[in-house]
C-alpha cells in the first residue's frame, strides 16, 4: 500500500509490526493445539493465557473474564443473546440506542422477533443519550442495558461509566460494544460499571476476525458456543492461537502508548476538522469535544458520499460514506439519521478516520485535494445549481 | 464492485454539464432516495443532436448518466426513447446489483427530457408512442 493515504482505520487497521511479530512463530513452529498434553500443545495454551492476561490488564479486566472469540460482531451476539436467556425469567425488556452498530442492532432486532421488547434511546445532534431518558426507560422487566461505549460513524464517546451507574442502581446487567473503543481511548471495566464488553483485535492494528468478551466474574453467561469445552467450556472451538496472540500483544502496544497516541493523534484529527469545516456548507458531524481521537466526519451537502469516496480513491486516499449509496440500501445510515440530519444531507456523508501511522504529510494532502473534490462533483450537481439560484 | 467501464466513465464522465441551447430538459429522482439526475437534450429534425446531463448521485449514477447520454446521442428520438435501464447497465459491463436502481434513472431521465421537448411543441409524450405503435 506504499503512496496509499490510508484514513479508514475505523474501518479496519493495518496489522502492527509488534503483532506481526508476535504471531509469527505460532503460524509456523509453534502450531500445536492448545487443548493437547504435549511439548507444542503446552507453549500455545501459555501463549493463549498470556494474551487473556494482557488483554485483562489492558481493560481493568482478571485474566478468567476474558473470552477469546472470533470478533466484536461474535462478542455483541454472545453478549445479547446469552443474557437475554440468562434473564428472560425476570424479564425481556432491553435497552439500547438508536446509533448502535448493526452487530448490535440486528441482533437486538432478532430478539424483537422472539418475543423480547427494545427500547432504542433516540440521540442529539451530537450523538448524545439523555441519562434522564435513560433511567425513566427503566422498568421492573429490564434485564439489560447495551450502549457503544463510542460510535464507529461520527465517533461520539458515550457516558458509559455514568450508563453503567444507573444500570447497577437499578439491578440491571450492562454490556457496551468497545470495539471503536478500546486501543483508543482508556477504558477500565471496573471504574466504569461494565458487566459485558466486546471488542475486536483488527481495529486497535491486531488481525482480523478475532475480539474478545469480557464478562463480569459471577454473572453466569450461557455458552455462545457449543463443542469441545475450550474458552472453560463457554466458547468452544480450537482457539485462533496467532490470532488471540497478535491480538493481545496489539492491544498491549496501543494501551502502552496510549497516551502519545491520543495526543498525537487529535492533533491531526482537529487540523482536518478545521480545515473541512471552512468548505462552504460543509458540517461537523458527531459531538465536537467528546470525541474518538482519530474520527473526523463531515457532510458536505449537494453532493453524495460514495462519489466523494471514489474520487478520493482516485487521489489514493482511503476514506468512506454513510450514504445510501454506498450502504446498498435506500436509506443513509441510521446513524446519521438519528441525529438529525435529513435525507438529503446525510447523503452527503464522509469519514476519515486516522491513527499514529498516519503523519501531518497525510493530512496536509487530504486538505489539500478535498476542496477540489468537492467542487468537481458539486459542479456537476444539479442540487448545487438550485441552491445557488436560491442564494441570488 | 465496480466494472472499468463504470470507473472510466465516472472519473472521466461524458457530456457532463448544462446544454446551453437544450429545447428539452429532464429532472429525475429526488434527494431523499439519494440520487438525482437532469438531463439535456437538444432535438431537431427527430434526432437528438446533443445531450448533456447534471448528477447529484453515487459512482454508478455518474456513470449511467455519461454513458446513457452517450448512447443516445445522434440517434432518432424513436431510439432513445427505446433505451432501457438494462442496455445501460450492459454497456457498462454491469452493476452491482445494489446499484441497479441508479440505472433506472438514467432511463427515466431521457424519457422525461424528450417528453419536455414534445410539450414545448404542444405535443403529448403519450400520443408519440401510440402513433410508432401503429
Ligand atoms: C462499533 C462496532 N461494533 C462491532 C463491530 C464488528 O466488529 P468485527 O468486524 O470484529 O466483527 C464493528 C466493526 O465494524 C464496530 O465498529
Ligand atoms: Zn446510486
Amino acid at each position: 500500500m506504499s503512496g496509499i493515504i490510508y484514513a479508514d482505520n475505523a474501518a479496519t487497521t493495518r496489522l502492527s509490526r509488534c503483532a506481526l511479530d508476535a504471531m509469527m512463530p505460532f503460524l509456523t513452529d509453534d502450531f500445536g493445539n492448545p487443548s493437547t498434553v504435549y511439548a507444542p500443545g503446552r507453549t500455545a495454551k501459555k501463549a493463549v493465557e498470556s494474551a487473556r492476561f494482557k488483554v485483562a490488564a489492558a481493560i481493568g479486566a482478571k485474566p478468567e473474564e476474558i473470552y477469546f472469540t472470533a470478533g466484536g460482531t461474535e462478542s455483541d451476539n454472545w453478549a445479547i443473546k446469552s443474557t437475554a436467556a440468562l434473564k428472560k425469567e425476570k424479564g425481556k425488556h432491553i435497552i439500547s440506542t438508536a446509533i448502535e452498530h448493526h452487530a448490535v442492532l440486528h441482533t437486538l432486532q432478532s430478539l424483537q422477533k422472539r418475543g423480547y421488547e427494545v427500547t432504542f434511546l433516540g440521540v442529539d445532534r451530537a450523538g448524545n443519550i439523555s441519562l434522564e431518558e435513560l433511567r425513566s426507560a427503566i422498568r421492573p422487566d429490564t434485564i439489560l442495558i447495551t450502549v457503544m461505549t463510542a460510535n464507529n460513524e461520527i465517533g461520539t464517546i458515550l457516558p458509559v461509566k455514568e450508563i453503567g451507574e444507573i444500570a447497577h442502581e437499578a439491578g440491571v446487567l450492562f454490556h457496551s460494544d468497545a470495539v471503536q473503543a478500546v486501543g483508543h481511548i482508556p477504558i477500565n471495566v471496573a471504574q466504569m460499571n461494565i458487566d459485558l464488553l466486546s471488542l475486536s483485535g483488527h481495529k486497535f492494528k491486531g488481525p482480523k476476525g478475532v475480539g474478545a468478551l469480557y464478562v463480569k466474574k459471577g454473572l453466569r453467561l450461557p455458552s455462545g458456543m457449543h463443542g469441545g469445552a475450550q474458552e472453560r467450556g463457554l466458547r468452544s472451538g480450537t482457539e485462533n492461537v496467532p490470532g488471540i496472540v497478535g491480538l493481545a500483544a496489539a492491544l498491549e502496544d496501543a494501551v502502552t502508548h496510549i497516551d502519545a497516541n491520543m495526543t498525537k493523534v487529535s492533533v491531526m484529527r482537529d487540523a482536518l476538522i478545521k480545515g473541512l469545516t471552512k468548505i462552504p456548507h460543509s458540517r461537523l458531524t458527531g459531538d465536537p469535544v467528546n470525541r474518538l481521537p482519530g474520527t473526523a466526519s463531515f457532510v458536505f451537502e449537494c453532493i453524495e458520499g460514495e462519489s466523494m469516496v471514489l474520487l478520493l480513491d482516485q487521489n489514493g486516499i482511503c476514506a468512506s460514506s454513510g450514504s445510501a449509496c454506498s450502504s446498498g440500501s435506500l436509506d443513509p445510515s441510521h446513524v446519521l439519521l438519528a441525529i438529525g440530519l435529513p435525507h438529503e444531507i446525510a447523503h452527503g456523508s464522509l469519514r476519515l478516520t486516522i491513527n499514529e501511522d498516519n503523519t501531518q504529510e497525510d493530512i496536509d494532502t487530504i486538505l489539500e485535494k478535498m476542496p477540489r473534490i468537492i467542487q468537481r462533483l458539486r459542479d456537476m450537481s444539479p442540487l448545487w445549481e438550485e441552491k445557488n439560484a436560491e442564494v441570488k | 464492485m465496480y466494472s472499468e467501464k463504470v470507473m472510466d466513465h465516472f472519473n472521466n464522465p461524458r457530456n457532463v454539464g448544462e446544454l446551453k441551447d437544450a429545447n428539452g430538459i429532464g429532472q429525475v429522482g429526488n434527494s431523499v432516495c439519494g440520487d438525482i439526475m437532469k438531463i439535456f437534450v437538444k432535438i431537431e429534425d427527430g434526432i437528438v443532436v446533443d445531450t448533456s446531463f447534471k448528477t447529484f448521485g453515487c459512482g454508478a449514477a455518474i456513470a449511467t448518466s455519461s454513458m446513457a447520454t452517450e448512447l443516445i446521442k445522434g440517434k432518432t428520438v424513436k431510439e432513445a426513447l427505446r433505451l432501457s435501464n438494462k442496455a445501460v447497465a450492459e454497456a457498462l459491463d454491469g452493476l452491482p446489483p445494489a446499484k441497479m436502481h441508479c440505472s433506472v434513472l438514467a432511463e427515466e431521465g431521457i424519457k422525461s427530457a424528450i417528453e419536455d421537448y414534445y410539450k414545448k411543441q404542444g405535443i403529448e409524450l403519450e400520443t408519440v408512442l401510440k402513433a410508432d405503435e401503429e
